[in-house]
């Protein structure tokens, strides 16, 4: 089923999204990858601030090329979310409503996805070029040192994304190479 | 005897660097258009349609194919009979890498040490493989290789009775264990024999080869046959959410080994496969 959210996005739109729909985000969202997400397990282990609120919004798994002057972004498609899994469930727990990434995750990502009625989106891995297009601004919040690991505020208009993992642990990877599997 | 000034590599090599992160080469453009019109599932066709997409923006745009730009691989092979002025070659491939990567907008991906991670912030240093062979020309390929595949890539050492049933296996093993993580439709590129160091180059290498074009050995060329049509039906499909096209091709090197062992290198690329090549 084809769709149009919002983001940030409640738990109530979040349950209403099936593993296999087709879905347009528009709205605000973060960037974070490996370094990124190891700094915000150590800011949480010393007590402080995150570099953003958890609650209702979605973190995008992706490091940038560099823009040319005069756009809002280079290259910006997904990389691999399994090497996030060690830090995602504990950002569930705080709130986190969907990640947008590629590729497989834990049982314990799995877990925590159901238990926060949260949401793993799939974007299309090496279609960087494409998905920029759907991003209007780009804004780095914090760890400026670490470059394309930095975390960045994005703003984005129908940015396309199949849902994988729904609120119910539902898993396209599972399903999916079933129906085409002939060996 | 000739002689190349280590400029003229600084130069090719900045170019090519460009060259591959905005434009895929031929052979991997056909295979990607044919892909579409070969694929059965409807939202598989989606996203190879969205991957030609991205290709067009890509070249039109000046927009890396992939935000991934790579760690740099470079492979010189270097006649006998060239002698290199003007300083170090070493230092000249890396220098074309940062001058690419910097002045080409690309994606700075490398860090100076694997456990303190510090990035370099130029994206060197490459990778470097020198070869020598007879004559006086020096042959550059830039293959710039993203890590969501080289991270589901694998090597098995195989015992002797394994036999060919297992160099299958493991080729399937490694291909469905990447599943969705390495961006399909993938190109396999596998070696077998050699050691455990000549093993994995032979299948690097392999990712270099045409898409288009089989092994002039014909139990491999068979090999590679089979093994495509057998990685396209596990169902695996473009973006790993189901359909019939789960490789472009299988590409396999071969070499002679130890009478004990049997090594199997897989090396999986996305359809992102990048590389130039020159003559100087």
């Amino acid at each position: 089923m084809e769709r149009h959210i919002q983001a940030p996005m409640s738990r109530e739109d979040a349950k209403k999204l099936r593993a296999g729909d087709y879905v347009y985000i528009t709205g605000t969202i973060y960037t974070a990858r490996d370094a990124a997400h190891k700094r915000m397990q150590e800011a949480l282990g010393r007590k402080e601030p995150l570099p953003f609120e958890m609650k209702d919004n979605l973190i995008y798994y992706m490091g940038p090329s560099p823009a040319w002057k005069g756009r809002p972004i280079g290259s910006a498609g997904p990389t691999t979310a399994s090497r996030m899994d060690k830090y995602t469930p504990e950002l569930l727990d705080l709130g986190l409503r969907g990640m947008i990434g590629k590729g497989k995750r834990s049982d314990a990502v799995k877990e925590a996805i159901v238990r926060n009625g949260a949401v793993y989106f799939a974007a299309v891995g090496g279609a960087g070029a494409l998905l920029s297009k759907a991003i209007t601004s780009a804004e780095v919040i914090a760890y400026d040192d670490l470059g394309a690991e930095a975390v960045r505020r994005l703003k984005v208009e129908n940015f396309p994304v199949i849902v994988v993992i729904d609120s119910e642990g539902n898993d396209l990877y599972e399903t999916a190479a079933e129906a085409y599997r002939s060996e | 005897m000739r002689t190349i000034d280590v400029v003229d590599v600084t130069r090719n090599i900045r170019e090519m660097c460009i060259e591959a992160n905005y434009f895929l080469t031929a052979d991997m453009e056909d295979a990607m258009k044919a892909a579409v019109q070969n694929e059965k599932a409807p939202l598989g066709r989606q996203i190879l349609g969205q991957l030609q997409d991205n290709l067009k923006i890509a070249g039109k745009e000046m927009i890396p194919i992939c935000q991934d730009t790579g760690m740099a691989v470079v492979f010189l092979e270097i006649g006998q009979d060239v002698h290199f002025t003007g300083g170090s070659l070493e230092d000249a491939v890396n220098e074309g890498v940062r001058l690419g990567y910097t002045e080409g907008y690309l994606r700075k991906s490398v860090v100076g040490d694997p456990l303190i991670r510090t990035n370099t912030q130029d994206n060197t240093p490459a990778v470097i493989h020198y070869e020598i062979t007879e004559g006086e020309h020096l042959e550059i390929t830039v293959a710039p290789k993203g890590f969501g595949s080289e991270n589901m890539s694998r090597i098995f050492m195989l015992k002797p009775a394994d036999g060919i049933e297992g160099v299958k296996n493991a080729i399937l093993t490694a291909v469905k264990d990447a599943g969705p993580n390495a961006c399909p439709p993938m190109v396999v590129g596998v070696g077998i024999g050699g050691t455990f160091e000549k093993c994995a180059l032979l299948a690097k290498k392999a990712l270099i080869r045409p898409v288009n074009g089989r092994s002039p050995i014909r139990y491999v060329r068979e090999l590679e046959e089979e093994m495509l049509e057998r990685i396209n039906r596990t169902g695996i499909g473009p973006g790993g959410l189901g359909g019939t096209t789960t490789a472009l091709a299988v590409n396999i090197n071969t070499y002679p080994t130890h009478i004990a062992g049997l090594p199997v290198a897989v090396n999986i690329c996305c359809h992102v496969n990048r590389h130039a090549v020159r003559i100087l």
